[in-house]
């Protein structure tokens, strides 16, 4: 009896073991986020990029207007790349670009600005980088469109055509 | 009166100390607890990523504000999914994953009784 059974059981538990790690070949095991959720804002108080006023996000972001959020910083390499393309949404006056400098001292973000242009209708500035955290950033850049308060995309790493494209196909 | 004084003064002293130490032991324990999503293979105390500072500013703010651990991994739940703890969490997907090391121990115990019951 004992001789019938524990082959058997064994070779079950080979097949189970077998068919989990089968399965868990095909998985990815990079790491995606999601780039398509419906979230709520997250609120924050922070400092004014160009004096030291305190600007309240409930100000910022209003009902029915599409906002471009874009967490940049001047070292950031990839945020050069993707200024073009932010300058290309600024003509479009259906959507507001708000710039969240990322840890980032003053000299240079606004060197970076006049040489590249600035895009932004308003931007804060995110010293330590706490605020991001409460975004769910990954790092710079990094940007959100969001309409009535909420994030309908969101964007990581720097924009290129095909995200300006769909930026303006979503806010016709 | 002055030796009181005094001696009531270390005495703070020592227990803030205590105090700030426990938070940085939480902060620490958290940090060690998360992956650090833009690095490979490393948690987000060792790494020194600005996300990863940024990441540990937050737990320290949060422990200040008086959060509880649970809380602040629900917090960077809800911020950055599932998949910043290292640990998984039960769940659908996640149920064998816990039960199969228990029901292979079970089985491994259920065979040795067996053996023993058959010896005597």
């Amino acid at each position: 009896m004992k001789s019938k059974y524990i082959p058997l059981i064994l070779i079950i538990i080979f097949l189970i073991t077998f068919v989990i790690f089968f399965k868990g070949l095909k998985n990815s095991n990079i790491y995606t986020p999601d780039t398509n959720l419906k979230k709520e804002i997250p609120s924050f108080e922070l400092k004014s990029f160009e004096n030291d006023s305190i600007v309240i996000s409930e100000k910022i972001f209003k009902d029915n207007d599409y906002y471009f959020m874009n967490i940049w910083a001047s070292w950031c390499i990839p945020c050069k790349e993707e200024h073009e393309f932010l300058m290309e949404l600024k003509k479009d006056d259906k959507i507001q670009l708000v710039g969240f400098n990322y840890k980032d001292n003053f000299t240079n973000a606004s060197s970076f600005l006049k040489d590249l242009g600035n895009p932004y209708d308003i931007i804060v500035s995110d010293k330590d980088g706490t605020a991001s955290i409460e975004w769910g950033a990954y790092g710079v850049p990094e940007s959100f469109l969001i309409y009535q308060n909420k994030i309908i995309k969101r964007f990581i790493g720097p924009i290129n055509n095909e995200d300006l494209l769909e930026i303006q196909k979503i806010i016709r | 009166m002055k030796f009181i004084n005094i001696f009531l003064v270390v005495a703070i002293i020592l227990n803030f100390n205590f105090l700030k130490a426990d938070e940085i032991k939480t902060e620490n324990k958290i940090a060690k607890n998360l992956r650090c999503l833009i690095c490979q293979g490393q948690s987000v105390y060792d790494s020194d990523s600005e996300f990863a500072i940024s990441l540990k500013l937050v737990i320290k703010n949060k422990i200040q504000e008086g959060l509880s651990e649970e809380q602040i991994y629900n917090f960077l739940k809800i911020k950055y999914g599932e998949w910043i703890l290292y640990d998984p969490v039960f769940n659908r997907n996640t149920y064998f994953l816990w039960l199969l090391p228990i029901l292979i121990f079970l089985a491994g115990g259920a065979i040795i009784i067996k053996r023993f019951y058959y010896k005597k």
